[in-house]
């Protein structure tokens, strides 16, 4: 209970506090609003709101797709053999340093179509965790449970299938919860750089937008929404970690005392 | 091979690691069909290293290991660890060496999974994970597995070092009765003298750097033992020779 009530009381605390600061000062809402006024602009706002937020959920959501599906199969490249991992890894480093804002201008400048812009913008941010944490998990195997394959004549596949995916999985879900976060951070920056309106802008532009017409509420609001997204991005692969480790992995065990 | 009833023959098998420390001087052994052989010796006398050049997990530098025709395709390996697939129920790492071969008649295979668990005493934990077991079982789900294949040749690397004495005594005790009833060849690695000469009807004792062989020991009494075995003028006298084997083999490397 605890865990509950603890953090939602502090909640409460702060935006009381908040609502306070602002009453008592008379702090204009184009400099700081009350928490209650970013409550309203947000149902007030939502039609448009609503929309940037599925621009912004649908750019985190395939760049994420994209970053787990391109880093995996990168990983599985990469334990074929250590030449192939000695010679491409660096450039993943590479990637990986380079800050985002710093490429996202060539890759819009490039890409024509602005989501595909923007998606490869986040994919490039977000793949590096999935690539380095999937490629230790598939060298981090028992070395007895590959004697005994070896023992048993189990094919390169089937050790791949049967034997270095499963002791990967622990390790992919950390790299996975970091790449979602990174993946959301990627789609917000590269939007800020793009800076592109229209009817499929994200929550990116609208911030940008608010902040230039000084509408503080409404930018508010959609930081909100950002951070709400975030967490529920977070949430959803926990699940997905808890569902498949569960049964095996001291990660996900629930404590018997 | 020297005759048909040897099951595996060692000729001057020697093994030298990568780093150069030599593991095992040029070893003879030879083991026949029914024998319940241990290699005991203090740690790094290299026992291990010659029970994976048995186990074909390694080559020989020199020599040869050849192993009877009947027995090549038919041996089973259990680890010093349990070795079990933390993400796969009891029954899944058992079936393992099944689904690796590509064994598809389902039903087939489940009577064999379902058998093999019944050899151990674990049919009422074929659903549990292997963490939610005790050492002892893990072990025992270990050994279900090595059975599945209907093996004619068992190796075990210190398979119970890791247990404490009860459940070891028991196992032994298991595995005693399992290598009769099945008419298992059995060669054991273990760094307990009660154990070797508990199991054994002849102990290798083995001396540390370079690993080779300083003693050959028979223990003559009728197989499968049970408790009472431990109690026994035989089993006294095999423990006293073993440890004075021992003893002198150290004294040997350390001089």
């Amino acid at each position: 209970m605890l865990r509950w009530i603890g953090p939602v009381a502090a909640g409460f605390a702060f935006l009381l506090a908040w609502h306070l600061v602002v009453a008592l000062n008379e702090i204009p809402h184009y400099i700081l609003p009350s928490p209650l006024l970013v409550f309203r602009t947000l149902l007030d706002d939502w039609p448009l709101l609503w929309r940037s937020l599925l621009v912004t959920i649908q750019v985190t959501g395939i760049a994420l797709l994209l970053a787990v599906l391109l880093g995996t199969a990168i990983s599985f490249l990469f334990v074929q053999s250590r030449a192939i991992e000695a010679s491409l890894f660096p450039y993943a480093v590479v990637l990986q340093v380079t800050p985002i804002v710093a490429i996202a201008p060539l890759i819009i400048i490039w890409v024509r179509e602005p989501l595909a812009a923007l998606v490869i913008c986040a994919t490039l941010a977000a793949i590096f965790p999935v690539i380095a944490n999937t490629t230790v998990g598939l060298r981090s195997v028992d070395p007895g449970l590959l004697d005994l394959f070896r023992l048993y004549g189990a094919s390169r596949w089937q050790t791949l299938l049967r034997l270095r995916i499963p002791s990967a999985a622990p390790y992919f879900f950390v790299g996975l919860r970091i790449s979602a976060a990174l993946a959301l951070i990627g789609a917000v920056v590269a939007e800020f750089v793009a800076g592109t309106g229209g009817t499929r802008s994200g929550l990116a532009y609208q911030i940008l937008m608010a902040g230039l017409q000084l509408n503080i509420p409404r930018l508010f609001a959609a930081l909100l929404l950002i951070t709400a997204t975030g967490i529920a991005l977070f949430l959803l692969v926990s699940a997905l970690s808890w569902l498949a480790l569960r049964r095996w992995h001291e990660s996900e065990l629930a404590r018997e005392n | 091979m020297n005759s048909v009833s040897t099951a595996v023959e060692i000729r001057g098998a020697d093994k030298v690691y990568a780093n150069g420390v030599r593991a095992l001087q040029p070893i003879d052994l030879a083991v026949q069909r029914g024998e319940v052989v241990t290699l005991v010796g203090p740690s790094g006398c290299g026992k291990s290293t010659l029970l994976r050049l048995i186990a074909g997990l390694m080559q020989p530098d020199n020599g040869s290991v050849s192993i009877a025709k009947d027995f090549a395709q038919r041996s089973a390996f259990v680890f010093q660890h349990p070795t079990l697939l933390p993400w796969a129920s009891v029954a899944a790492n058992v079936r393992l060496p099944l689904d690796l071969a590509r064994e598809k008649r389902e039903t087939a295979a489940a009577g064999k999974v379902a058998h093999a668990l019944d050899l151990v005493g674990l049919s009422a934990f074929q659903g549990a994970f292997p963490r939610e077991l005790s050492g002892g079982m893990q072990m025992r789900a270990s050994i279900a597995r090595a059975l599945i294949t209907e093996p004619a040749l068992l190796l075990m690397d210190e398979p119970f070092g890791a247990l404490d004495e009860i459940t070891r005594n028991r196992l032994d005790r298991d595995v005693a009765a399992l290598a009769a009833r099945e008419g298992l060849t059995v060669i054991f690695v273990t760094h307990s003298i009660y154990e070797a000469a508990f199991l054994s009807s002849r102990v290798m004792v083995m001396t540390a750097r370079p690993g080779s062989i300083s003693a050959e020991i028979a223990i003559d009494a009728p197989q499968p033992r049970t408790n009472a075995f431990r109690t026994t003028d035989t089993y006294v006298r095999a423990c006293a020779r073993l440890s004075d084997a021992l003893a002198a083999a150290s004294g040997e490397a350390l001089a």
